[in-house]
């Protein structure tokens, strides 16, 4: 325990009244260590307090005995706990090195020791732009460059670059007309455009290094990240995912309600190189005598599917401009037309590309 | 702003300060707060969140009428840059109460509900007080702080909620604010004081308290701690901020430190140990030892 005692007082007494001089001695320097005692700076603890001086922090660790404290004494209690541990966080920062700032003095504080959480992750490094890379290749240092650029013509400084720059060569207001140049063309605009290309080259630059900085690329197969994907999408990206594995997806169970992949297999068959010969010869001949015959070829299939086809459209654009006329007859047209349709076109084949209409009653 | 997929570009230099002062950096400064309040309070918490909301300036910003639903929290916390929160409401099942939480990168990292049972105001103690704005010094008492997981994260998130700017140094005059956060029987205890300091013998001062500012009396009622790992997260520190170890010193145990001197090898042949004229090397002298030691004239 550490006590300060500050050098005593001496009291000078005279030799006559010895007796009441030292009574007087006595009483005074009992009078004096009571008031040191209130003075004091020392406190008693079980356990040392934790200093975590770099903020201005204490903790205590010993126990609180007094249990059951009613209002006032608990209050009372809570601020002589709170007097004796700040005067021993007091002590700790008055150890620390001091100097003086504009007449004031201040302590200077040593770090935290307390880690706390940090608001926000730490910052990522920036990658280099196209043209820090090439720097830092060639070893090319960056110039310190003056501000303001002497303008002779204007006979005043001007900055180097942006609104009213130096040395504008869009702002000259006579423009020699270079020998090898056309007369009729206008200078002036010329330097207009090379302007703007520039500036539009320099933009496209600055976003391809953003765009690089920040990576972002899509995705060859696989799902863009959008709020909602449609259900082929996540069909793609499903069965994109179940081939990504070793065996091509061979062995991946399915789960109990997937159907099997549609459109799986080879998407084109060649016929082997050295095989049938003579399958491969019939073939040959069959295509040159086609191509050879004048008629042209005709696949009857094709040509009635095509028919059907210009039908249906027609009878859904007529029944279009009837629903919006009147919605009643709609269905029975609909019905009507529909169900004579394929039955009537089947015998009609022959003629090329001639378009028959066999509705009744609809002109 | 130029925008590319949702990353915005600034096209003036006072965006871009203003964004640059909202980026992640690696020494960040003082963590803003967001006070609100509830749909429902009370005379008590509407005072207790003005008295903390003074305390707090000018790192605080006021907001009513809020809700508790954690995205208008993260979505007001990204707008206004803060990560403290305190919400304040009052209900039958929760009578006073105060939510203190804290946010990593927008999302929330820990909460804990306190209920207020008993609160002093500024108003009501009457003493002079001191300017806003100054660093008070903290203090807890109660080993129960440093045995119990859900109140070590509660210390850390008052020493968060009230430690204010990190500042290098500190007036010595100026240590006028102290808070002092005692547990006792699972109820926290929230006492501010102003700090005289008086004249003791020697250099260091006196201690006095006087009570001034709010005074609280916490019970802990729900928690919502963060996952370890995203806590261990939290304080992962940028490899920049790390001391760097200087090489080749080392301490003693008495505090004296030894430096460590690489030299290259030494030709101990060579070594020229002292100064003396006899041993001095003289020209012709080793070429030729029949010759006249004519230089030996010329050297007197």
């Amino acid at each position: 325990m550490l006590v300060f005692f500050p050098a005593p007082h001496v009291f000078h007494c005279e030799p006559t009244n010895m007796a009441a001089c030292s009574v007087e001695e006595l009483l005074a320097k009992a009078e004096q260590e009571e008031a040191e005692k209130l003075k004091s700076i020392s406190v008693q603890k079980e356990l040392d307090l934790e200093f975590d001086v770099g903020n201005l922090l204490a903790c205590d660790k010993n126990r609180i005995e007094t249990r059951d404290l009613r209002e006032k004494k608990r209050n009372d209690f809570l601020r002589a706990l709170a007097r004796d541990n700040t005067q021993l966080l007091i002590n700790e920062i008055w150890k620390l090195p001091t100097e003086r700032v504009e007449e004031v003095i201040v302590a200077k504080l040593p770090e935290q020791t307390t880690r706390l959480p940090r608001e926000k992750p730490p910052p990522k490094p920036k990658p280099p732009t196209k043209w820090e890379q090439f720097a830092k290749l060639k070893g090319i240092q960056k110039k310190k460059k003056t501000n303001l650029v002497w303008d002779e013509t204007a006979k005043e400084w001007r900055r180097r670059w942006g609104y009213k720059r130096a040395n504008d060569d869009t702002k000259d207001w006579l423009i020699e007309v270079p020998e090898t140049a056309d007369p009729n063309e206008d200078q002036f605009a010329k330097r207009n455009k090379a302007k703007k290309e520039r500036v539009a080259k320099n933009e496209l630059n600055r976003l391809r290094n953003i765009a690089r900085a920040h990576k972002v690329k899509t995705p060859g197969e696989g799902l863009l990240p959008k709020a909602q994907q449609s259900k082929d999408e996540l069909a793609k990206a499903v069965s994109v995912a179940k081939t990504s594995t070793a065996s091509v997806g061979r062995f991946q169970d399915r789960l109990p309600k997937e159907k099997p992949p549609k459109n799986s297999g080879k998407k084109r068959k060649f016929e082997p190189l050295i095989g049938d010969f003579n399958s491969e010869k019939q073939k040959q001949l069959e295509l040159l005598k086609i191509m050879g015959s004048k008629t042209p070829k005709l696949d009857i299939t094709k040509a009635v599917n095509t028919q059907m086809r210009e039908e249906d459209r027609e009878e859904a654009a007529a029944r279009r401009r009837k629903g919006a006329g009147g919605k009643g007859r709609k269905g029975n047209t609909a019905g009507r037309g529909k169900g004579k349709g394929p039955k009537g076109k089947g015998g009609k084949a022959g003629g090329g590309g001639g378009k028959r209409r066999g509705k009744p009653g609809k002109h | 702003m130029t925008q590319l997929d949702g990353i915005v570009k600034p096209k003036t230099k006072r965006s871009k300060r203003f964004l640059e002062s909202r980026a992640p950096k690696l020494i960040e400064d003082v963590k803003n707060t967001m006070i609100m309040k509830g749909g429902n309070t009370s005379q008590i918490v509407t005072t207790a969140l003005k008295d903390i909301y003074s305390l707090k300036k000018p790192n605080a910003l006021l907001y009513f009428q809020c809700s508790l639903l954690v995205p208008f929290q993260e979505f007001f916390s990204k707008k206004s840059d803060c990560s403290l929160f305190l919400f304040g409401s009052h209900n039958k099942k929760r009578p006073n109460n105060f939510i203190f939480g804290r946010m990593f990168d927008f999302h929330v990292l820990d909460m804990f509900e306190l209920g207020i049972e008993k609160f002093i105001s500024l108003s009501q103690i009457k003493t002079s007080k001191f300017p806003e704005g100054t660093k008070p010094m903290l203090i807890f008492a109660g080993e129960i702080f440093d045995t119990d997981n859900d109140y070590k994260r509660l210390k850390s998130l008052l020493i968060d909620f009230f430690r204010g700017p990190t500042v290098p140094a500190v007036r010595l005059a100026g240590l006028e604010h102290v808070l002092h956060f005692t547990t006792l029987e699972g109820k926290i205890y929230m006492r501010s004081y102003r700090c005289l300091l008086k004249k003791s013998g020697c250099r260091t001062p006196r201690i006095e308290l006087e009570e001034i500012g709010p005074s609280f009396d916490f019970v802990m009622r729900r928690t919502h701690l963060a996952s370890d790992d995203l806590y261990k997260l939290a304080h992962r520190q940028p490899k920049a901020l790390k001391p760097k170890k200087k090489k080749n010193i080392s301490h003693d145990v008495f505090g004296t430190s030894f430096g460590r001197v690489h030299m290259q090898k030494q030709d101990l042949s060579k070594l020229r140990t002292r100064k003396m004229k006899g041993l001095r090397k003289r020209k012709g002298e080793v070429v030729d030892e029949d010759q006249e030691p004519k230089v030996a004239k010329v050297e007197s």
